[in-house]
């Protein structure tokens, strides 16, 4: 995947949504996804995530600014636009009384493409879903419903794909069946988009993560150049003996001692050229203060995520 | 034009009749069968004729379009209220498709069944009455005319509703009383004078009179007047329709 692409497959530009009411959902969003990656939108309930994602697909309208799809204004050209984008969306929104492939083929066509049998066949057997599809949506599974979103989102061929929550309410091994074809569909060359609350997950599958809180947009990062900025080590000492506080003579160092005394615990940061261990377990020799177990550990995007949304919070207010 | 767009929605909601065929056909086909059997020969018998009609073979024109209003308003009103009512409407608001071809869509299979009831009501009504169609031609176009504007008003009576009851109350308080009142079963010549004059601003008179006409040459109303009517009913659908897609009232936010 080439992420310095100059072309994104999706550009937003200025774009606010302010409802009816004043209530403003989206403030200024600029964000460019290129194309083949994996861009993980993370925020916490209420931030602007389906409504960046709705108005992206047409199901809300902008207040301002543009969004082009493709190379296709979403909407001065909307139908070429929206031809590109395949939509999982986050509530299981589906036809009951319809079997599977009705549901699919109805999709394919909405969508303006030409019945293919044999693609919607291949879909439905990547999601494993072929076996269900004479069945009436209304008898599956939560995790086969959200199986046929997906099937839907794909039966036109998208080469850009959103998928809001799609692992909300899917049990584990769907869940890594699902991030598998997720995989499989960025090696195909399509664009996904989703949005997640299991932030180990977008940290194990994204190439980039957004951050997205109160409807604007605080950060939007390649994903290893994001932990490494804003990630933070820690080293745990655990103590031969326990202190009742820290000595005076280790103020140089930004220590914190764990409540029963037995843990020493020293953060620092990720990115810096010289750690200061090698100092801090001298130091602590000097002063006869010995451990008999040392581990180190970083922040996960998870501890990066609430910081930031913490962060933003306080600025806002 | 997305045709194949246009085409999913119309082969969707067409399977849903054919789930649906006890209630979609027999229930309505059987209903009007007893309207004949108590009104055309239980009691029509000891009525006279009416404009040289037999009473009879007189209330076969109101009553395929006491169907065919009520058919209509209701495949077009469900069929698009369904979509908002389970949230599948996503698809159809994120869809490559205008909404003049979602309209193509669902009033065409609403209109389409609605056609199809009314022809065989009137081919149901053929086993109790024996009748002749004056104007074949003008009966059709009535029938179809009919049948695409009150399903257009569907649609919008399903864009508007937001639950189950508000999606009866027009068919069952408005079209229901003004289709009953609007000479399906009389002639509005019966009516003492005040009541002719009144009973003139209910649209469905001009609507079963001129379908009357076209099958025995005779109507309460000059055609010309009912043809007027059909039309500016299904210009004024046509214009909310158009103001409800240009602002997205309902259905975009």
């Amino acid at each position: 995947m080439n992420t310095h692409n100059p072309v994104p497959i999706l550009s937003v530009r200025g774009v606010n949504k302010i409802y009816a009411g004043g209530f403003r959902a989206l403030n200024n969003i600029n964000l460019d996804i290129q194309r083949g990656e994996i861009f993980a939108l993370l925020g916490p309930n209420g931030a602007g995530k389906t409504t960046l994602i709705s108005l992206i697909c047409g199901i809300v309208k902008a207040s301002s600014g543009t969004v082009i799809a493709d190379g296709h204004d979403i909407v001065r050209d909307y139908r070429a636009a929206r031809a590109t984008i395949g939509l999982v969306p986050q509530e299981l929104h589906t036809d009951s009384f319809e079997s599977v492939w009705a549901t699919v083929k109805f999709s394919r066509g909405l969508y303006g493409k030409a019945p293919d049998a044999a693609y919607l066949e291949n879909v439905l057997r990547a999601l494993s879903l072929w076996d269900k599809r004479k069945a009436k949506i209304m008898t599956l599974s939560g995790g086969m419903k959200r199986r046929v979103l997906i099937a839907k989102a794909l039966a036109h061929e998208p080469t850009i794909l959103f998928l809001d929550e799609p692992s909300a309410g899917v049990d584990v091994e769907l869940r890594h069946a699902m991030w598998r074809m997720v995989r499989e569909l960025r090696a195909q060359g399509t664009t996904i988009i989703l949005t997640t609350h299991y932030i180990e997950e977008a940290e194990d599958m994204a190439d980039r993560i957004g951050v997205i809180n109160q409807g604007e947009l605080i950060v939007v990062e390649d994903k290893s150049v994001l932990m490494r900025k804003l990630g933070k080590k820690q080293l745990s000492l655990t103590l031969r003996q326990p202190l009742s506080r820290i000595p005076t003579e280790l103020n140089a160092w930004p220590l914190t001692l764990s409540g029963d005394g037995h843990t020493l615990i020293y953060r620092f940061d990720a990115q810096a050229e010289e750690s200061g261990i090698a100092a801090l377990l001298r130091t602590l020799n000097e002063h006869g203060i010995d451990f008999k177990d040392l581990r180190s550990s970083e922040s996960s995007l998870e501890d990066i995520f609430v910081g930031l949304v913490h962060q933003s919070k306080q600025e806002l207010t | 034009m997305n045709l194949y767009g246009i085409r999913a929605i119309y082969h969707f909601e067409m399977a849903r009749t054919f789930r649906t065929l006890a209630e979609s056909i027999a229930a309505p086909v059987l209903t009007t069968s007893l309207y004949f059997i108590v009104f055309g020969k239980a009691i029509g018998s000891r009525l006279g004729d009416i404009d040289s009609v037999s009473y009879g073979a007189f209330i076969i024109p109101g009553l395929v379009m006491l169907n065919l209003l009520n058919e209509s308003i209701a495949n077009a009103s469900f069929g698009i209220y369904m979509p908002k009512w389970s949230g599948t409407i996503y698809e159809l608001l994120s869809a490559p498709v205008s909404w003049i071809e979602v309209l193509i869509g669902y009033v065409g299979a609403a209109a389409t069944k609605s056609v199809v009831l009314g022809l065989l009501i009137m081919g149901t009504a053929r086993l109790f009455v024996p009748y002749e169609i004056a104007h074949p031609g003008w009966m059709i176009a009535f029938l179809l005319l009919t049948a695409v504007t009150f399903s257009l008003f569907g649609f919008i009576i399903g864009l508007w509703a937001d639950n189950f009851q508000k999606l009866q109350v027009v068919p069952m308080l408005v079209v229901t009383p003004l289709t009953f009142l609007g000479g399906a079963f009389y002639s509005i010549t019966m009516l003492p004078p005040l009541w002719q004059k009144i009973t003139l601003f209910n649209p469905v008179v001009y609507l079963i009179s001129g379908f009357r006409w076209s099958f025995y040459g005779v109507a309460d109303v000059h055609i010309a007047m009912s043809i007027g009517m059909i039309c500016g009913f299904l210009m004024l659908c046509l214009a909310y329709v158009g103001w409800v897609f240009k602002t997205g009232y309902k259905i975009r936010n």
